[in-house]
């Protein structure tokens, strides 16, 4: 099912610190929208602002409306928990729970909401294995330590724990800063992939990667929505000096 | 090995396939140009004319690839000379399609007249300038290095029998004035084809860069 978000006149504080000044856009399904913009500029609060992992921070606030399907998620009787599952997030750095299995980490979201029985939970453990393309490297050693695995490896476990909550979007923090190149490769094709079936939407300083995996891309500056546009159009002929300036390289 | 994103393994294979089949369509018009010439056909040289527009609108299509891989790829290495090479081998197969084309409007001209003389040369010349055509593609399709070496070492042939003709040609008008509008004609279809042999060096040397980084314009050691 295609999902729809509108993001309007979105602002968010750490205490008096404004860190966005009233966000507007539209993000479209099955696209991979990369938010970038120099350390500070807001581009993480924005993501975490589309789950409700913002006013987890103690202090922080938000204002506006992040409409999913025409609803607002920030309406007074919405649980931000189940907005959480629907809008699953993915870190920078690899957070398996390490208490427990690779097989155990992929359904950690279900066993929390609820019961889950033995069959359907081998079910889910191998299609979001499978989905996050790391199914035929763990399939014979599902009850090690999640904590195990590469730090390539332990990213698409985190993708796949993400999955197994069926989520209607996916949002990612930065999720290839702290692996090498070639999990990095492999990251970006598995989100080639994923897009067939979800929003996605990434957090990056690393514009290059910007440009390889998104449709869309937002470039934030203190704060504000400079541009935002296909990707292809940005990185060949931005409409605001602003960008010009940042993805040349010229300034952040 | 191919590279770990498919999409980009997609996009450079696409950018590939295009680069073939505008060489191929140049070189199409090259041969049917002389196929007009000798059945003096007019028909066919309109339709060589006409079709200018396809090999247009491919270099358009080329280019705007080739930029959109440099602006979203950041490609290095062998990628890098292959897009970058691909941009400036486009220029080349687009003047053999303009070439060719020069080619059908001579021969329009001409075919309001008798034939000068019966065509032995230029269309031995047309087939050597079409030979080298054909396997520089091949070399770049293939990778070759061998394929486009040999292309380099044929440039010298073709230079010499434009030569030949043109002097031919220059007798002919000495002899008499009334030769002199379509013997001119002739020389000009004998240079284009002299010049299309130039552009399919330029795409052999490319190749060339292309496999190697070796740069070998304007070097008498890239003969083999």
């Amino acid at each position: 099912m295609a999902h729809r978000i509108s993001v309007k006149n979105l602002k968010a504080w750490f205490g008096n610190k404004q860190v966005l000044k009233g966000v507007d856009l539209e993000l479209s399904p099955y696209e991979i929208t990369a938010v970038i913009g120099p350390s500070g500029c807001g581009k993480s609060t924005f993501v975490r602002c589309l789950n409700r992992m913002h006013e987890v921070v103690a202090g922080a606030t938000v204002e506006g409306k992040v409409e999913v399907d025409g609803e607002n998620i920030y309406a007074p009787h919405i649980d931000p928990v189940l907005i959480r599952r629907r809008i699953g997030m993915v870190f920078q750095r690899p957070n398996p729970f390490p208490t427990l299995s690779i097989f155990d980490n992929v359904i950690a979201g279900l066993k929390f909401g609820g019961g889950l029985d033995r069959r359907r939970a081998d079910e889910v453990v191998e299609k979001c294995l499978k989905m996050a393309a790391l199914w035929d490297e763990v399939k014979d050693t599902l009850h090690r330590p999640g904590t195990f695995l590469s730090g390539g490896q332990q990213q698409r476990l985190c993708i796949a724990r993400a999955l197994a909550v069926k989520p209607q979007v996916l949002l990612m923090d930065e999720p290839c800063s702290a692996l090498d190149p070639i999990s990095t490769a492999r990251i970006e094709q598995l989100l080639e992939e994923l897009k067939k079936d979800y929003m996605i939407v990434i957090v990056t300083h690393n514009m290059q990667q910007a440009g390889r995996v998104s449709d869309k891309t937002a470039f934030l500056l203190n704060g504000e929505l400079i541009e935002y546009d296909d990707t292809k159009k940005i990185f060949r002929s931005p409409a605001s000096p602003l960008t010009e300036d940042y993805i040349t390289g010229k300034f952040g | 090995m191919e590279h770990t994103s498919k999409s980009y393994e997609h996009e450079l294979k696409e950018l590939q396939d295009k680069i073939f089949l505008m060489g191929g369509r140049a070189e199409e018009m090259v041969s049917q140009s002389m196929r007009a010439l000798i059945e003096t056909n007019a028909d066919l040289a309109k339709k060589i004319i006409d079709e200018d527009k396809i090999l247009d609108q491919l270099e358009k299509e080329i280019d705007e690839l080739c930029f959109n891989l440099l602006a979203l790829r950041q490609p290095t290495a062998s990628d890098l000379r292959f897009i970058v090479m691909n941009l400036k081998m486009v220029t080349d197969l687009e003047r053999m399609g303009d070439l060719g084309v020069n080619i059908a409007e001579r021969v329009l001209e001409l075919i309001q007249e008798p034939p000068l003389k019966p065509y032995v040369h230029l269309p031995i010349l047309s087939q050597m300038a079409q030979q080298m055509m054909k396997e520089a593609l091949d070399a770049f399709v293939a990778k070759d290095e061998g394929v486009a070496r040999r292309v380099l070492s044929q440039d010298d042939g073709v230079d010499h029998l434009t030569k030949q003709i043109s002097e031919e040609l220059i007798e002919l008008m000495k002899a008499n004035p009334e030769n002199v509008s379509r013997a001119v004609k002739l020389t000009s279809i004998a240079k284009y084809l002299e010049r299309i042999a130039d552009h399919a060096t330029n795409v052999a040397e490319k190749v060339l860069f292309m496999l190697k980084g070796e740069d070998v314009r304007h070097s008498e050691d890239s003969v083999a």
